[in-house]
């Protein structure tokens, strides 16, 4: 079927197997990715505009909404900071302890998500390691948006740190001699001359964290309280929905979290591309 | 579009020039490199290296890879440190400032332009960066940046960013830019190294009247001898971490002073010979060749190509054989298999020569050095 | 600012030194504040996982992860491993052997699409079967009266697994391939070997280990996926549940210990993946390309 398909719309080449590849990878993608995410397209439109609306700006939707995009831009704030730093402290210093350290910053993409998230509530909880140390000022964090932070933080962190690393590595030592002979002081250097260097990296880093960040469940829904409008994270919304069987709801709310990610994550590219254009690569 | 500003320089208003120069320090400076000897961990770059630098002199560092250029002309920038040693920067002793305290003007291989700043703002960057108290205003810096722009030669150009420049006109703005801080010392390390030939020998010429008409000191690096010899007031040429010699470029071709300039400098030809008693002895064969305060003992014998006189019966020559012949330019090349163990010589000689391969030959050299053999291992 | 001559020695050592990099204070703080953020945020919820696993003792922890239900748990978690994996393995050399060795039009599409399951949340990754095969999807009724079911029921975890971790394998091959162009199967095929043959023996040595790196990925999170497998399974205990979910299931219990214990057993899963991983890293990086994109 794609090997007729095929043979029209590729250049010739000596080397078989395209149509016996390109057939498997179509009808694999489709089957698994494109025809179940059709459903849900299908579904969404199927409510209508006005339906579909209605069930995004109701209260509790909109609160959940707004709580998992505010907190994952937050989080993914103090990973841009924090990874910054970590990256430059990997890349530029030596310490005993570094490649431990830089082994350990992957553990969020390894770690099941289930278990960071009982592990991050053991600690954060009025008992824990930490909430223990907070709770006699009042300060909670588990239960609490607080806590819902902190597992986006855990979550989000190598994505900053292993984008800005490659680039720091690759920095031409050459650029700074340069800078500190026309006098600039290391401060200066650094936030004028290598930060904005580093933008785009972290522009992307940000970006992934971001949307890592938006559609987390597991990490969170153990330390986040799940009280509605308070500590209500989207995709726990979506997930009670599915109980409730309001298939309709769940795929409002779900097209309206993949639609608003999707804008956010198009306008940063399109900014990346403009400063690719401008600056170069 | 470096054709278009080609153009350009033949005719640059003299009048653009006058403010930046008098806006520097008064006198060029003297640079005076006392022992300087540096190691990275065991490994010696440098071996006790002096050097005086006139003030407005145009100084080359020539050598190899590995000879230690690049790490004096670092030293000099306050990039790296000597092991021992003293450089002085007139009367001061440079080794107790900093980079930022030295006012050395850095141009890079690699331009080192900061690819998110505009040319403009390249250009300035030097000045926006000083303390509040020596800081001009935002207009004068951009006054200044467009006139350095008009002295290089890229005139509108201010507005645009580093990746969107040849590399031509990218090492004229870090050219511009380092001089913008008004330096006291230009270092340049191998400044044309990553342009094409065209564009390298055009902005040669172009930093010969830059140098010309701002009289800044200038030292650069280079491992281009042609670079070193058509540019620089004097070339110093280095070898291992040591200076080899220092003369102006008619002094290190005509009149090298160790094996090593001569063969790296120019082309040359080698012969070993013995001295006895004051006369020069090739093979068994005495040579009409003065021994020139060589000492007796076995010697190197160098010419180049062209100083070579050829007969049939040249008397005290150095009888060969012919082994390849082709042309060069517009001379007739040969290599000549010279003595019992078949030592090779190439010769040049005007395209009318006729001799073939395998035909005989006698060669003398009009001109020559003789340098004694080192013992083994030196 | 010394005069002595060793003091100027030592003094403007520094300061060269310091051309491109910060002043020791600086430095030192720097490192601080990364270590401090690195240990609150990983190390100590790592540590949470073995040191609350181990509250009930060694006997407490043996119990929690030999019981029956935990140990029907692991056995469907390397079952929908043991599927989801090679499939995704499968996938992952035909579409880089497709993009690879072959031009044509559409190709950065297909690059998209592929990696359109890492901007989706898993709960929405799980949910989409649901629309699918739920009983009242659009494939739902149907497959019911069939006695087929894929909601609530193993096939509905192996297919939400796959979509979860569908671009791991080809994400790593694409680019490696790519880089490694088409010229080692033209000479194959030249020298008269068949496709299959040079498929075998040429590309594959050529990606191995790109392959193990993506292969391990997979692995991890197939095994360790919580948010899609929890929104088609239907938490029977005992039937269908992976590890992640009978840890949820013996947490909101408050049976933390025995919570913690089968956790900490994927916490080994995600520890052993770490170290292979880096191994990887460090010895073949120049053929696991890509390797820093994550």
């Amino acid at each position: 079927m794609a090997g007729a398909r095929g043979l029209a719309l590729k250049r010739p080449s000596a080397i078989p197997g395209f149509g016996l590849a390109l057939g498997f990878t179509l009808t694999y993608l489709s089957l698994i990715v494109l025809i179940p995410l059709a459903a849900l397209a299908i579904k969404a439109a199927s409510l209508g505009f006005s339906g579909f609306w209605d069930i995004v700006t109701a209260p509790r939707t909109l609160a959940a909404l707004r709580l998992s995009f505010v907190i994952s831009l937050i989080a993914a704030a103090i990973n841009v900071v924090f990874g910054v730093v970590v990256a430059w402290v990997l890349v530029r210093y030596r310490f005993p302890g570094r490649r431990l350290l830089d082994a350990i910053v992957d553990l969020p993409f390894a770690l099941p998500t289930a278990v960071a998230g009982i592990a991050l509530t053991a600690i954060y909880a009025p008992n824990g390691w930490i909430g223990g140390l907070l709770d006699p000022f009042g300060v909670k964090i588990a239960y609490t948006p607080l806590g819902i932070g902190i597992a986006l933080v855990f979550i989000g962190l190598p994505f900053v740190v292993r984008t800005v690393q490659p680039v720091l590595e690759d920095f031409e030592r050459e650029i700074e001699e340069g800078a500190a002979s026309l006098g600039a002081n290391r401060r200066q250097t650094i936030f004028r001359v290598m930060l904005p260097a580093l933008l785009p990296a972290i522009l992307t880093g940000f970006v992934l964290a971001f949307a890592r960040a938006v559609g987390e469940y597991g990490s969170v829904i153990f330390i986040a309280g799940n009280i509605p409008f308070v500590s209500e994270i989207a995709p726990l919304l979506i997930v009670i929905r599915l109980e409730e069987f309001s298939h309709a709801q769940a795929t409002a709310i779900a097209a309206a979290m993949l639609g608003i990610a999707f804008v956010v994550i198009l306008l940063i590219n399109l900014i990346q591309a403009w400063q690719r254009r401008r600056f170069g690569t | 579009m470096d054709a278009r500003v080609e153009n350009e320089m033949n005719d640059v208003p003299a009048g653009a020039l006058a403010p930046v120069a008098e806006a520097g320090w008064d006198e060029p400076m003297q640079v005076t490199v006392e022992d300087v000897a540096k190691k990275f961990g065991l490994t010696p770059a440098l071996h006790g290296v002096s050097l005086d630098i006139h003030p407005g002199e145009l100084v080359a560092l020539l050598g190899p890879s590995g000879s230690g250029k690049t790490t004096l002309l670092r030293i000099l920038a306050g990039l790296d440190i000597p092991s021992s040693g003293r450089v002085l920067f007139d009367e001061d002793d440079a080794l107790t400032l900093t980079v930022q305290e030295r006012h050395v003007g850095l141009v890079f291989q690699n331009y080192a332009l900061f690819r998110h700043m505009t040319v403009a703002e390249n250009i300035g960057f030097g000045l926006r960066v000083r303390p509040r108290a020596r800081r001009p205003s935002r207009k004068e810096i951009r006054r200044r940046a467009l006139e350095l722009l008009d002295l290089v030669q890229l005139t509108g150009l201010e507005k645009r960013y580093p990746s969107q420049l040849s590399g031509g006109q990218r090492q004229r703005v870090a050219f511009a830019r380092a001089l913008a801080i008004e330096p006291r010392l230009l270092l340049l390390d191998e400044p044309f190294g990553a342009l094409d030939a065209k564009v390298r020998r055009d902005l040669r010429r172009w930093l010969r009247e830059i140098h010309d008409k701002t009289g800044h000191t200038t030292v650069f690096v280079t491992h281009d001898q042609e670079e070193a010899l058509e540019l620089a007031d004097r070339v110093v040429v280095m070898n291992d971490g040591r200076i080899e010699q220092v003369g102006t470029p008619d002094e290190i071709y005509d009149e090298p002073n160790s094996h090593f300039v001569f063969s790296f400098i120019g082309e040359s030809s080698e012969l070993p010979v013995l001295v006895e008693r004051g006369k020069v002895v090739f093979d068994k064969l005495p040579l009409n060749i003065a021994a020139r305060g060589c000492r007796d003992g076995p010697a190197r014998l160098f010419f180049r190509p062209q100083d070579v006189e050829v007969g049939s019966d040249l008397s005290g020559a150095i009888p060969g054989v012919i082994s390849m012949r082709r042309r060069h330019a517009g001379a007739r090349r040969l290599d000549v298999e010279v003595g019992r163990a078949g030592h090779r010589i190439e010769i040049e000689l005007p395209s009318q020569f006729e001799g073939g391969v395998r035909g005989r030959i006698a060669v003398l050299p009009r001109r020559w050095r003789l340098f004694p053999q080192e013992p083994e291992g030196a | 600012m010394s005069d002595a001559a060793l003091g100027v020695d030592v003094v403007t050592e520094d300061r060269a030194r310091s051309v491109t990099t910060e002043r020791r204070p600086v430095r030192i703080a720097l490192i601080l504040i990364a270590v401090a953020f690195l240990t609150v945020f990983l190390l100590l919820p790592l540590f949470a996982v073995f040191s609350e696993a181990l509250r009930a003792g060694f006997s407490g922890y043996w119990q929690a992860i030999s019981e029956p239900d935990a140990v029907a748990a692991m056995k469907l978690t390397l079952l929908v491993a043991a599927i989801a994996v090679p499939a995704n393995l499968v996938f992952g050399l035909a579409a880089s052997w497709a993009i690879a060795k072959f031009e044509f039009p559409g190709k950065s599409l297909l690059n998209t699409l592929i990696d359109l399951p890492f901007s989706v949340s898993p709960v929405i990754s799980g949910l989409v079967y649901v629309l699918l095969f739920g009983l009242q999807g659009y494939f739902g009724p149907h497959l019911q009266s069939q006695g087929i079911q894929i909601i609530f029921a193993v096939p509905g975890i192996v297919l939400a697994t796959i979509f979860v971790t569908f671009p791991f394998v080809a994400r790593e091959l694409v680019p490696l391939m790519q880089e490694q162009g088409t010229q080692d199967e033209e000479a194959a095929l030249s020298l008269g070997a068949s496709g299959l043959k040079t498929f075998l023996l040429v590309t594959l040595p050529n990606v191995k280990w790109a392959l193990l790196y993506g292969v391990i990925l997979c692995n991890a999170r197939a095994m360790g996926e919580f948010g899609a497998v929890s929104v088609v399974s239907g938490h029977i205990r005992g039937k269908t549940n992976t590890m992640p979910l009978h840890v949820e299931i013996l947490y909101n219990e408050y049976n933390f210990a025995a919570a913690f214990a089968v956790a900490s057993l994927l916490a080994l899963l995600a520890l052993v993946t770490l170290v292979v991983k880096i191994a990887l890293e460090w010895r073949y990086a120049d053929q696991i390309a890509g390797s820093n994109r994550h």
